[in-house]
């Protein structure tokens, strides 16, 4: 009997530390990525039209920040002083100062057809430190997922559920 | 062991690494195309130059380019979105980028074109710096693929000195 009993307690504990492992390597290879990139979210998901036929709702992008300049034509990520969502457009005016290296930024979406002053909250230019980053890789479909969950919140409940519960009952 | 559940999460991530593996080697066989566009650029007409109420100087024109730049597309190539931009220096700013017309290419057949034009975006300067300013023309392309990496270049065209008088 005492023997079942400890067998029972070590297999729940190895759950317990199988799902614990799991939660922490998804964290270091998130974490881990915030360190290589130089950026607070190395992965954005697309939620706007305003980039399309290039960048679909629901597409992903990687982005990278080095210390390189902004220049035209890359794509950013940046959010505005009292905004909560970032917003992903192309740079289209650069002007550098040449004593300080500051930078006054004019960003537009591809499909726009007026440039981002109106988001910009008041300014007239985007600065430096408004920028997350900037878009180096493009991956298509995968942000759906996220869209999903957090547009329909209880598939995101089903869907820990039935895991949860496959983790308790497997055997294995 | 080879429960349903086993082997349908076997066949998921077998199938979610191989496709995986080929959005990869989708993205590195970019790599092996060494592109070779070309363009040229003319401006043909300043139609307007004055400065603006607040001081800044503003300037409106015409011209004509013709480009090809079929080779920069891939089988891994969604589209190619490509921009003239002025670029300038004045004694406050090292670096002046103004974009002035722009366009998305979807396919390789629009690749190859020729266009005259005005400047789609304004092309003000921050202070009155234009007058007998020199500026270079870049075309500036900037290669969406349909996943992977994504790649920018640009070629230097002929640049444009504005005229010495407002008009």
């Amino acid at each position: 009997m005492d023997s079942i009993k400890s067998l029972q307690v070590r297999r729940t504990l190895h759950q317990a530390l199988s799902l614990g492992m799991i939660i922490v390597s998804a964290l270091i290879i998130w974490k881990g990525l915030m360190c290589i990139t130089g950026t607070e979210s190395p992965v954005v998901v697309v939620l706007s039209e305003s980039m399309e036929p290039g960048f679909r709702r629901g597409d992903i992008l990687f982005l990278h920040m080095s210390r390189d300049p902004i220049r035209a034509g890359e794509i950013v990520v940046y959010n505005v002083d009292g905004r909560d969502i970032p917003i992903v457009h192309r740079v289209i005016k650069v002007h550098e100062r040449r004593d300080t290296g500051e930078v006054d930024i004019l960003t537009k979406g591809d499909n726009n057809d007026d440039d981002d002053i109106s988001l910009y909250a008041g300014q007239p230019w985007l600065q430096r430190h408004h920028i997350m980053g900037r878009a180096v890789g493009f991956l298509p479909y995968v942000g759906w997922a996220t869209i999903i969950m957090t547009e329909k919140p209880f598939i995101k409940y089903i869907l820990i559920g039935v895991l949860g519960l496959l983790c308790i009952t497997s055997k294995d | 062991m080879h429960s349903v559940m086993l082997r349908a999460n076997a066949l998921l991530t077998f199938s979610v690494t191989i496709l995986a593996l080929m959005c990869a080697m989708a993205s590195l066989s970019d790599n092996f195309n060494s592109p070779s566009p070309t363009a040229q650029v003319q401006v043909l007409n300043i139609y307007r130059f004055q400065k603006k109420r607040n001081g800044d100087d503003e300037v409106s024109l015409t011209f004509n380019m013709s480009a090809n730049l079929q080779s920069l597309f891939t089988w891994n190539t969604k589209q190619v979105f490509v921009f003239l931009a002025a670029e300038y220096e004045t004694p406050k700013n090292a670096l002046n980028q103004i974009s002035l017309w722009d366009s998305i290419l979807p396919s390789k057949e629009d690749a190859k074109f020729w266009i005259q034009t005005t400047n789609k975006y304004s092309f003000v300067d921050q202070g009155s710096n234009l007058q007998n300013k020199d500026f270079n023309l870049t075309l500036h392309w900037h290669v969406m693929p349909k996943t992977g990496k994504m790649f920018a270049d640009k070629i230097a065209m002929t640049g444009f000195r504005l005229p010495e008088t407002y008009r």
